[in-house]
């Protein structure tokens, strides 16, 4: 038998442990998207026995018409409030509870859980919840808002409000997760900077924060907003739970159009379409994210 | 030659829970002096050093600078220098920037440090100009001028160190302390940096703390060695008392290249000195060589050809062990053969058998 050379074995190995997940990701990844690709320039329906080539009609379709463009607006207008929010939020909270572990671990400890929970908890069941505490009479909130001498409102069915209460509660999920990770980089961050940083006079306050804390994050916080932003994204929980895009679509977002359209109506040619824009918004963001990102938060 | 104490600490002690890492100590560091703090991992050197810069507090006692009690008062405040054993870089920050942070902070505003509003904030050109000038003198000094525009993660060990050595001088600070710049660095540009640091010391004239485990290099860049053992203060002088007049055995054992020869009086070694079946006999292998007309007979183990010496481990009679070191012109004999080894006795050292404490010798 002729032996291998060391070279090709180790290709073969690398094949060997490489491959699989390769292949099944090229079968069940990329080819349906490609095939999505594909039906979104189609007007096929789901079951249908044929489609026709309707070129960008679809695309158009869902960037002129209002549905469309409010689903786009909604979605854009969600992550624009949560991202920022919630990665401010979970900064906040790591580095109070990063503090907090000198003087009282045990509450620091029991408040990060706490503070973890929405993030371990099915977010379907959380809006069962949710229903309940924001009801227009019964609600928490509202007899809360009574007994201030506020006003109460109709947080899910105002058409003015709903986006701001389902961004709010996407906050609220988003910043246990936020905390977690900012809490990990904390801990990471090597104890001779802090003390540099005292010895050259901004070992206090702010400039504490901005000498050391907040550059020695960054990667952290690149990947935080990542995360955010895709989970932003693709909210759909919350929508189809509490306000079904609704009402008169003041809470539509992409994905909830892309199951409404596809999975109610099954104009699979219309959902594909929706489907890659939600790719293309994805894709920039995320690119975007790193190519700006990036370079300032590997110092090299 | 008396000198006036920069720093002194009096009476110091640091306690963590129950744990006693410091020990009543005491530590006067004069003016211009370098000062090594020498001792093994976990003596409490680099507390005693922390606790000088104010990133620590001490338990008790008092830290005094120029006079004055500054237990109160930050690190930047009482202006006190540190470059740190991991050099403590802000990798997000350039050379420059590095060095000129403890120049920014001193003399813009919080609204002048800022990125783009700093530009127009009043006073901060001025103020700029002068930190480009200091901070270019120290890159000048210490050889970066061409360095200034790179970012930490890009420069080697050496450079690190230096941008490090140049952060500590760009503000004139009254007091350098160091903890074991050198130990990240191999051998050959440590045995260089310490000549620099040396060379640093003198062209800035304020004293150095320099903390180190390693007792040559202590020896060789300090005019002051303070030793610590197990939290306490076991010795402090000049290199050369600390080498000719031990305090203590442990001292002894610490101090020195080559491991000193200790002869306890079970060992029964009667030629070296009356006291020796009483009291612990000390005698350095550079002292202790063959010599046809010796007082000592041992048989000859194995030898370590050195080129400008050899190291001979030689066994007594009894059984005890003995170090010593011939001249590099020295004949061999083979293994096993007996020589006879001559000493000067001035050179002895005897200490206490309980104690350990250094008792005179009257020869």
């Amino acid at each position: 038998m002729r032996r291998l050379s060391i070279t090709r074995r180790e290709a073969l190995t690398d094949l060997w442990l490489a491959g699989p997940a390769t292949l099944v990701m090229v079968l069940f990844i990329f080819l349906p998207v490609a095939i999505v690709a594909v039906l979104s320039f189609t007007d096929y329906q789901f079951g249908a026995p044929s489609f026709a080539w309707i070129g960008l009609e679809n695309y158009s379709k869902l960037f002129g018409s209002t549905l469309g463009r409010r689903a786009i607006s909604n979605t854009l207008i969600y992550v624009a409030i949560v991202i920022p929010v919630s990665v401010g939020l979970g900064l906040a909270v790591a580095l109070g509870l990063h503090r907090m572990m000198a003087w009282a671990p045990w509450l620091s400890q029991l408040l990060r859980t706490i503070y973890f929970l929405p993030v371990a908890a099915t977010l379907v069941a959380m809006s069962v919840a949710w229903q309940m505490v924001l009801h227009p009479s019964l609600g928490v909130v509202n007899q809360t808002l009574a007994a201030l001498g506020g006003t109460p409102q109709d947080w899910l069915s105002d058409r003015g409000l709903v986006l701001y209460t389902l961004a709010a509660i996407g906050i609220w999920q988003a910043v246990g997760y936020n905390m977690v990770l900012f809490l990990a980089g904390l801990v990471a961050i090597p104890p001779e900077l802090y003390d540099a940083a005292e010895v050259d006079g901004a070992g206090h306050g702010w400039s504490r924060f901005w000498t050391v804390t907040w550059p020695m994050l960054g990667p952290t916080t690149l990947f935080v907003m990542v995360v955010t932003a895709t989970n932003a994204f693709r909210v759909f929980e919350t929508v189809a739970t509490l306000t079904r895009g609704g009402p008169a679509f003041a809470s539509d977002t992409l994905v909830y159009a892309l199951y409404r359209e596809g999975f109610i109506y099954f104009k699979a040619g219309y959902a594909s379409a929706i489907t890659m824009v939600f790719f293309a918004f994805l894709l920039i963001l995320t690119l975007a994210q790193f190519r700006i990102v990036e370079k300032k938060v590997h110092y090299r | 030659m008396t000198r006036s104490p920069v720093l002194e600490l009096r009476g110091l002690s640091r306690r963590y829970g129950q744990t006693t890492v410091l020990n009543d100590i005491d530590v006067t560091i004069p003016e211009g002096s370098f000062t090594a703090l020498l001792g093994a991992s976990g003596c409490g050197k680099s507390t005693t050093l922390r606790i000088m810069a104010g990133l620590d507090r001490p338990s008790e006692g008092e830290v005094l600078l120029s006079g004055k009690d500054v237990s109160q008062k930050t690190t930047h405040q009482r202006n006190i220098a540190m470059v740190f054993q991991s050099y403590a870089l802000y990798p997000h920050l350039t050379v420059f920037q590095n060095m000129a942070l403890p120049l920014t902070m001193r003399h813009l505003s919080s609204l002048g440090r800022m990125p783009f509003v700093g530009a127009v904030a009043p006073g901060s050109s001025k103020a700029r100009n002068l930190i480009a000038e200091k901070v270019g003198a120290a890159a000048e000094v210490l050889g970066l001028t061409d360095l200034l525009h790179r970012k930490p993660s890009s420069l080697s060990g050496g450079q690190k160190q230096r941008v490090a050595l140049g952060r500590a001088m760009v503000r004139d600070p009254v007091l350098f302390l160091l903890d074991e710049p050198l130990s990240n660095l191999d051998a050959r540009l440590r045995v260089k940096m310490r000549a620099e640091l040396v060379a640093l010391h003198r062209r800035t004239g304020r004293p150095f703390v320099y903390v180190t485990h390693d007792q040559s290099e202590a020896m060789a860049m300090a005019d002051q060695i303070v030793v610590m053992i197990g939290g306490k203060v076991a010795q402090a002088g000049a290199p050369r008392d600390l080498y000719d007049r031990p305090a203590s055995r442990d001292v002894a054992t610490f101090i020195g290249h080559n491991a000193i020869n200790l002869f306890q009086p079970a060992d029964g070694m009667p030629g070296l000195h009356p006291a020796a079946d009483e009291a612990v006999i000390g005698l350095r292998p550079e002292h202790l060589s063959p010599a046809a007309t010796g007082a000592l007979e041992a048989n000859l183990e194995t030898a370590e050809y050195l080129g400008s010496e050899i190291i001979l481990a030689l066994r007594s009679e009894r059984g005890t062990e003995i170090r010593a070191i011939a001249p590099g012109d020295y004949a061999i004999p083979a293994p096993g053969s007996p020589v006879r080894l001559g000493f000067e006795p001035t050179r002895l050292h005897l200490f206490d058998e309980q104690t350990g404490k250094r008792l005179e010798v009257a020869s």
